[in-house]
């Protein structure tokens, strides 16, 4: 365990932007997100959660795969070059490092997404424990501490006047190495106490103990049948706010875009929540706006878990509690269901 | 293409023209042997009515610097009434790209008879002078359109 | 709300309404939820408070399609956008029961946030009849008060006004709560140099994650397929990749809503990032209230708005 005093926190990022791309929380127009580090960056890492989680820094919203230039009578094609430089993601939340845990099981297994590995493979990240974890929070309900995030490779807290850091994984002893002369050793006993204060936060927010009896691998007809979801989907507007500012939706759509002197081809997320996703030659295979709808918390709650050994693809960051325009989400999904017994 | 300082500044504008009237007005500043730059390039449609703002925001994404339209005089429209139209459309809309920061020089309409070869030449002249002293339009323009 | 509730109750058992569109309380005190309720029993979880921002009036697009009539409460500011809906067809005035509900000014969390109250736990003070002008917000950690004006919504600041322009029954007063000028912003930025305006709106719309919330929410745009859904365009609605794209999308949104648009603020409420979008709008109503006289999209019965028609000698583009 070692400890650096806030207010030399600028020295920090700068000893790490030295070596890395280093990205973290920047407020911006009044909005806190992920953005990369600057000299005149104003930086937030008090902000509990950014609007955006820190998906973008292993799967970027859009992205060029390639690009088709026009060469006289031929046409060439230029792949993106992989990231090959190490990044280092700082700040990151308990339910965001979940996040990327739970958009490995899709990316890295066969086929590999090579963007995606590259991206894993350099990106270091340093999570952040919550201070003060809020109402909208329901990580705990996913397995998630957010008083000492997993998965990451150095683990941060805020105590006081001090930043104690602790690295993880090989990968966060190699980060720390490279700004060592900033740190100073000390024991755990500051942190400990954090964390049992965390905890002790987390335990009086109601839906830190939401009950997810009934979903995961069983039942998937009963649920994807029931008429709940007749009545709840009602209020959705479809737009993508819930899926993007998702610290584990997945889907992407591809696309072309026309230069005007070549073609770029890009991949960009999608939202299930849009009318033309997964749109084939034949149409659409969901037509209605609820089917629309179900297929979200059906995927989050029911079908990932049965492909992956019952790991949830929801981590409880809650971000789509705080900004979904109806006031829907996954909570209330939750609820609506135990409500009705099922 | 290889930015070459000391090659001047050749700015892309595109200029919509109405069948009736403007189209006829650059035809006629031809057969007069008016000149006037090539960095215009005209794009006809059937009356200045038919002027999507999206047109003008497309043309500025793919990398114009300057678009102007020109249409019949008010008044004389081939389908009446249809200039009067893009005429509110296009000081709505000129007056929110100078509201974003969009320099209002980068912007214009002119209406131009059929019979008015010279008022065309001389627009475009001016135009295209005025685009040059602004220079490239950054704000715009799409970076992946740049080349 | 109990009158609100003990009418819509009136008005199902009589068979008026087949159905009512309301608003349903939420798992927190501040997420009531828009919701269609069939039955007395479900009226049990309607709700009427200063959170329920939403506007109902886009909702009665599908609701016109259904069988038999829908109750709506609109508040005063919404009603102009069911009447704007009206003039253009999208929604059927027979279709629909509306009960016009009053209305103090609507909250926003955001604001919540920015007084530092955070970890709501009940609000007192944010019923319509409540006549206290603070709110009593218990928290996790502890009650906190604050302004009601405080934590209200940009759009109640600048609000329309009392009246609602269409309604077929009136239930609860509202309250004034205009205290500032709804052009001055947009005045600040016209003030400015164009490196200035290009830098503010760099900086708000960079921010747009194109989840196209703005759009959904907008009663203006009501179109069955929208220019950004077309798969043949290529700056269609997903992609994000570089500057242009959100100013593209956002220039074209408030342009096809101008002259229809009634300043309604669903936009600015809705967007998970902020950006001030009524900002864009209002830019719009500002030049056609000067240019072509004042106009309110939805107040009036005329059929033409300031984009479809026209006078001989109105201005030259460039001149403003």
């Amino acid at each position: 365990m070692y400890k650096i005093a806030k207010a030399s926190l600028p020295q920090l990022y700068k000893a790490i932007a030295g070596s890395n791309a280093l990205y973290l929380p920047v407020k911006k127009a009044g909005q806190t997100n992920y953005a990369p580090w600057t000299e005149d960056a104003e930086v937030d890492i008090e902000t509990l959660k950014t609007v955006k989680s820190a998906k973008d820094a292993f799967f970027p919203q859009s992205e060029t795969l390639y690009t088709c230039i026009r060469d006289g009578k031929k046409i060439r094609i230029e792949a993106e070059e992989l990231i090959n430089e190490s990044f280092v993601v700082f700040g990151v939340k308990g339910c965001d490092v979940h996040g990327v845990e739970v958009l490995d099981r899709v990316f890295l297994s066969e086929p590999v997404d090579t963007f995606y590995a590259a991206r894993r493979e350099h990106g270091i990240i340093v999570a952040l424990a919550c201070n003060e974890p809020e109402l909208s929070c329901f990580c705990k309900v996913f397995g998630t501490d957010c008083s000492e995030p997993e998965g990451a490779d150095v683990v941060t807290w805020l105590v006081g006047e001090d930043l104690f850091w602790k690295p993880v994984t090989e990968k966060g002893e190699a980060l720390t190495g490279q700004i060592k002369e900033l740190l100073e050793e000390t024991d755990d006993t500051a942190v400990n106490e954090k964390k049992a204060e965390i905890k002790d936060i987390a335990e009086k927010i109601p839906n830190m103990h939401l009950s997810l009896d009934g979903w995961g691998r069983d039942d998937k007809l009963e649920r994807f049948n029931s008429p709940i979801w007749e009545d709840l989907y009602k209020p959705c507007l479809a737009c993508g706010t819930c899926t993007f500012v998702c610290p584990t939706c997945q889907c992407y759509d591809i696309k072309d875009y026309d230069t005007g002197h070549g073609v770029k081809r890009y991949r960009c997320w999608d939202s299930c929540m849009y009318s033309d996703f997964t749109m084939m030659a034949h149409g659409n295979n969901r037509t209605s706006q609820m089917q629309r709808f179900r297929q979200r918390f059906m995927h989050k709650l029911v079908y990932y878990p049965t492909n992956n050994d019952g790991m949830f693809s929801c981590t409880g960051c809650g971000r789509c509690v705080d900004k979904c325009p109806s006031s829907l989400n996954i909570v209330k999904v939750i609820k609506a269901f135990e409500k009705e017994g099922k | 293409m290889p930015i070459n300082e000391n090659e001047e500044f050749r700015p892309k504008i595109v200029a919509f023209c109405c069948n009736w009237c403007s189209y006829a007005g650059a035809d006629l500043a031809g057969s007069c042997r008016l000149g006037y730059p090539a960095d215009v390039k005209i794009i006809r449609v059937p009356c200045s009515c038919r002027v999507n703002p999206m047109f003008i925001l497309r043309a500025f994404e793919k990398g114009a610097d300057g678009v102007i339209m020109c249409g019949c005089h008010p008044g004389d429209c081939h389908y009446s009434t249809g200039n009067y139209y893009a005429r509110r459309r296009m000081t709505l809309l000129f007056s929110m790209l100078d509201y974003i920061g969009v320099e209002h020089g980068r912007t214009r309409v002119e209406w131009v008879s059929a019979a008015e070869g010279v008022k065309f030449s001389q627009t475009m002249n001016e135009f295209v002078e005025k685009i040059r002293s602004l220079g490239k339009n950054v704000r715009l323009g799409d970076l992946r359109c740049r080349n | 709300m109990q009158e609100l509730i003990n009418r819509a109750k009136e008005l199902l058992s009589d068979g008026t309404v087949a159905r009512v569109l309301g608003w349903r309380r939420g798992d927190l005190p501040y997420n009531p939820e828009p919701a269609y309720f069939s039955d007395e029993a479900s009226l049990s979880e309607f709700v009427y408070n200063g959170f329920c921002g939403a506007n109902l009036s886009k909702y009665m697009i599908e609701a016109s399609k259904l069988e038999g009539k829908t109750l709506v409460f609109l508040k005063p500011c919404d009603s102009y956008s069911f009447k704007q809906l009206m003039k253009e067809h999208r929604v059927d005035r027979g279709k629909a029961y509306i009960v016009g509900v009053g209305c103090k000014g609507k909250l926003n969390m955001d604001r919540f946030n920015e007084m530092g109250i955070k970890n709501v736990l009940d609000v007192k003070g944010a019923e319509l009849d409540d006549t206290c002008d603070k709110l009593i917000i218990e928290t996790l950690t502890g009650e906190k008060t604050c302004e009601y004006k405080d934590a209200m919504l940009e759009r109640c600041h600048v609000c329309k006004g009392k009246e609602h322009v269409v309604y077929d029954e009136l239930i609860g007063d509202s309250a004034d709560t205009v205290d500032a000028d709804r052009f001055a912003e947009v005045e600040r930025i016209e003030a400015m140099s164009p490196e200035e305006k290009f830098e503010f709106f760099r900086g708000e719309l960079s921010k747009c994650i194109r989840c196209n919330a703005c759009r959904n929410v907008c009663p203006a745009c009501s179109c069955r397929k929208c220019v950004f859904d077309s798969t043949k365009f290529d700056s269609a609605q997903k992609a994000n990749v570089d500057s242009f794209e959100e100013k593209m999308f956002h220039i074209i949104r408030a342009f096809h809503v101008a002259g229809r648009c009634t300043d309604c603020g669903e936009c600015s409420r809705v967007c998970p990032q902020g950006i001030p979008l009524h900002l864009f709008n209002r830019k719009f109503i500002k030049d056609i209230n000067t240019l072509y006289g004042d106009f309110t999209a939805g107040a009036g019965d005329e059929e033409r708005t300031p984009l479809t028609s026209f006078t001989f000698d109105d201005a030259e583009p460039g001149t403003i």
